[in-house]
């Protein structure tokens, strides 16, 4: 065989006239590709290595790094394509089943990208945001059907326990383990100062963040991991994870060299050694089992907090959500196949699952139909890039957006899809200390906040376009969205008419 | 009064502070200009052992050995920052050897020494391994 599987995907380009030989790129590359040949006073690079993170480049104090996609290229072949031959060759090497991080990132459509936002003109008024009021703020949780009276006519309070957002986002599932503490930190913290809430994933609750127990939602996924009864009252709702959009139909697995001390601690699983997660909840079998998982962790916590069901966006969601709906459920999470990850077979991620914009409009529609949207509250994820995304993805249904990616990217991510390694040169999907350290939370919150900020700004100036002072105004109404370039068919999923009609 | 403090937690290692510290020295005003080819000496020195990492530059002690040992009076201190007059210094490194944090080297000629004023003779209002720190492990704060 060849000396090399294949020509690396990516270049690392050293411009040797702005070079001053200074060795930051090699100090701060966990991969190993710089390095320094003393005697000559020269900088080396190991492209092979290279998995395009930016963290040299973006530190390189005289901008000499640059990392281009090597032009290198075999014959042309309009099927089998430089990515299919590579990944082939990969598996007669490896034998193995081929791993990727983050979100989907084929050419499948992107949905928001077809459908356009709507505003007023002439004949009603649109609002300016910065001098009238606009609320923003949202209530996540079963609705009560309708108004109660005692037999002295006063009103009871039937109202379920509800999650009240300032803004229609909140920050998704990550475990402990899959990212770092400081990640995690920076998390909490932002939450807390927005008035929104963060997601701990499947990997428990650190003992330093039950602080920010008003800002969190506890996950219980089919591993149970770092689950007990201070960590289920610990925050203000309880997710269960029945799946996830970059794996629908599998579970996880965080290798042992993630389990670090105090991840094992948390977890309550052992130090080094893998945690899998099943791929199905070994006690649910059936949307009867479900409402048994839904009620136990209700009576766990007194009846005083929500719990919402998370689900992969898969082919018949609608059904599945109208299930959910009937379970005891107080809110739907829709995880859909642009969705992230930590890791995950580069098949499934590639290949399983359904556009979260199809399946939103799907479930909402359904649920109306049957009569039992405001019994839930409907969270969608995978995909929302801007705050425009928010905007639609409200206008076709959802009540709050769940961010993953985004936020990620504002905590300095740079979507190298490499998280699976371990070595995360951002500090953020990793254990190692050295590494884990380049992360500091003081500006890691910080620009958290910035970014929210930001799109609450955006989806204030949008509502505000279409003359809507409330996202309670916004929600499911499809009239303010058209498509672009859409068929009959996804117009009709979507229940949105097309651009000019 | 506000001095430079090394957050060891968030210090990465990465030496940016001292090529920074080195390029405020020069008159130019690119970096890869001003410092390709050169050995630098800058005013901050990181220690690395293992995976600890810490800047160390002048403390601007309130009872500095360095002035006190300084036989021309080129050490003084001025609004409690202990400054330098390169003109006055013989280079008799009775300031290195005193120094207890080895905060104070020889200039690149060798005849003088030369350690951190802050960056007072910039006008950024804040030292540049401070303002050039990708952690904010470098701070200028009053801490009394």
């Amino acid at each position: 065989m060849a000396a090399f599987d294949f020509y690396p995907d990516y270049e690392v380009v050293r411009n040797l006239d702005r070079c001053i030989v200074c060795r930051v790129c090699e100090r701060q590359c966990a991969n190993g590709v710089h390095s320094c040949l003393e005697e000559k006073n020269v900088m080396l690079a190991d492209d092979s290595q290279c998995v395009d993170c930016q963290r040299c480049v973006l530190l390189c104090p005289t901008r000499a790094l640059k990392i281009v996609k090597s032009d290198n290229t075999y014959k042309q072949n309009d099927n089998w394509g430089k990515k299919a031959i590579n990944e082939l060759i990969i598996q007669a090497s490896t034998g193995s089943v081929l791993l990727s991080s983050m979100g989907n990132p084929e050419t499948y459509p992107i949905y928001f990208d077809k459908l356009v936002i709507n505003a007023s003109q002439v004949t009603n008024p649109s609002i300016d945001p910065l001098r009238e009021p606009m609320e923003t703020r949202v209530y996540l949780g079963a609705k009560p059907a309708a108004v109660e009276r005692d037999d002295r006519g006063r009103i009871k309070n039937n109202l379920p326990p509800q999650l009240k957002l300032s803004m229609p986002m909140m920050f998704s599932a990550m475990s402990y383990g899959s990212i770092s503490y400081n990640a995690h930190e920076s998390l909490a913290r932002a939450a807390a100062e927005l008035g929104i809430y963060y997601n701990t994933g499947e990997g428990g609750l650190h003992e330093d963040f039950y602080r920010y127990g008003a800002n969190t939602i506890v996950q219980v996924a089919s591993g149970r991991f770092g689950v007990h009864k201070d960590y289920l009252n610990a925050g203000s709702a309880i997710e269960i994870k029945m799946g996830q959009g970059a794996k629908p139909g599998i579970g996880g697995h965080l290798p042992g060299r993630k389990i670090v001390a105090d991840v094992s601690r948390t977890r309550m699983t052992p130090e080094g050694a893998d945690a899998i997660s099943p791929a199905p909840h070994h006690d649910i079998y059936s949307i009867e089992d479900l409402s048994q998982l839904v009620y136990s962790l209700k009576e766990a916590t007194e009846y005083k907090k929500p719990v919402i069901v998370k689900i992969a966006a898969v082919h018949n969601v609608a059904a599945i959500a109208s299930g959910i709906a009937r379970s005891g459920a107080d809110i739907i999470s829709i995880d859909g196949f642009r969705g992230g990850t930590g890791a995950a077979p580069t098949r499934i991620r590639d290949n399983v699952g359904i556009p979260i914009e199809l399946a939103l409009a799907s479930v909402d529609s359904r649920l109306r139909n049957e009569g039992i949207r405001d019994r839930v509250s409907v969270v969608v994820s995978g995909g929302i890039r801007s705050s425009a995304d928010v905007v639609k993805a409200i206008a076709l249904g959802a009540d709050c957006v769940y961010l993953g990616t985004a936020a990620l990217l504002a905590l300095g991510c740079h979507l190298c899809r490499a998280c699976q390694a371990g070595k995360c040169n951002w500090g953020i999907a990793t254990q190692e200390l050295e590494l884990v350290k380049r992360l500091n939370p003081d500006i890691g919150y910080k620009r958290l906040i910035n970014l929210m900020r930001a799109w609450k700004h955006e989806i204030e100036e949008m509502m505000g376009g279409m003359g809507i002072n409330s996202i309670e105004s916004l929600k499911g109404n499809r009239l303010m969205l058209r498509g672009v370039g859409l068929n009959e068919k996804e117009l009709e999923v979507l229940g949105v008419k097309h651009a000019g009609q | 009064m506000k001095r430079v403090y090394v957050n060891e937690k968030w210090c990465l290692g990465c030496h940016l502070c001292e090529y920074y510290c080195a390029f405020t020295q020069t008159d130019k005003t690119d970096m890869a200009y001003a410092l390709r080819g050169r050995k630098i000496f800058p005013m901050i020195s990181v220690e690395d052992s293992g995976a600890v990492h810490f800047a160390v530059n002048c403390r601007h002690c309130a009872e500095p050995l360095c002035v006190k040992g300084c036989i021309t009076g080129a050490l003084s201190i001025q609004d409690g920052v202990v400054r330098l007059d390169q003109e006055r210094c013989i280079g008799c490194f009775t300031c290195i050897l005193s120094c207890p944090y080895g905060a104070i080297s020889p200039a690149e000629d060798g005849h003088a020494v030369q350690k951190c004023e802050l960056c007072l003779s910039t006008n950024e209002g804040v030292p540049q391994c401070v303002k050039n720190c990708p952690n904010a492990a470098i701070v200028f704060e009053d801490r009394g």
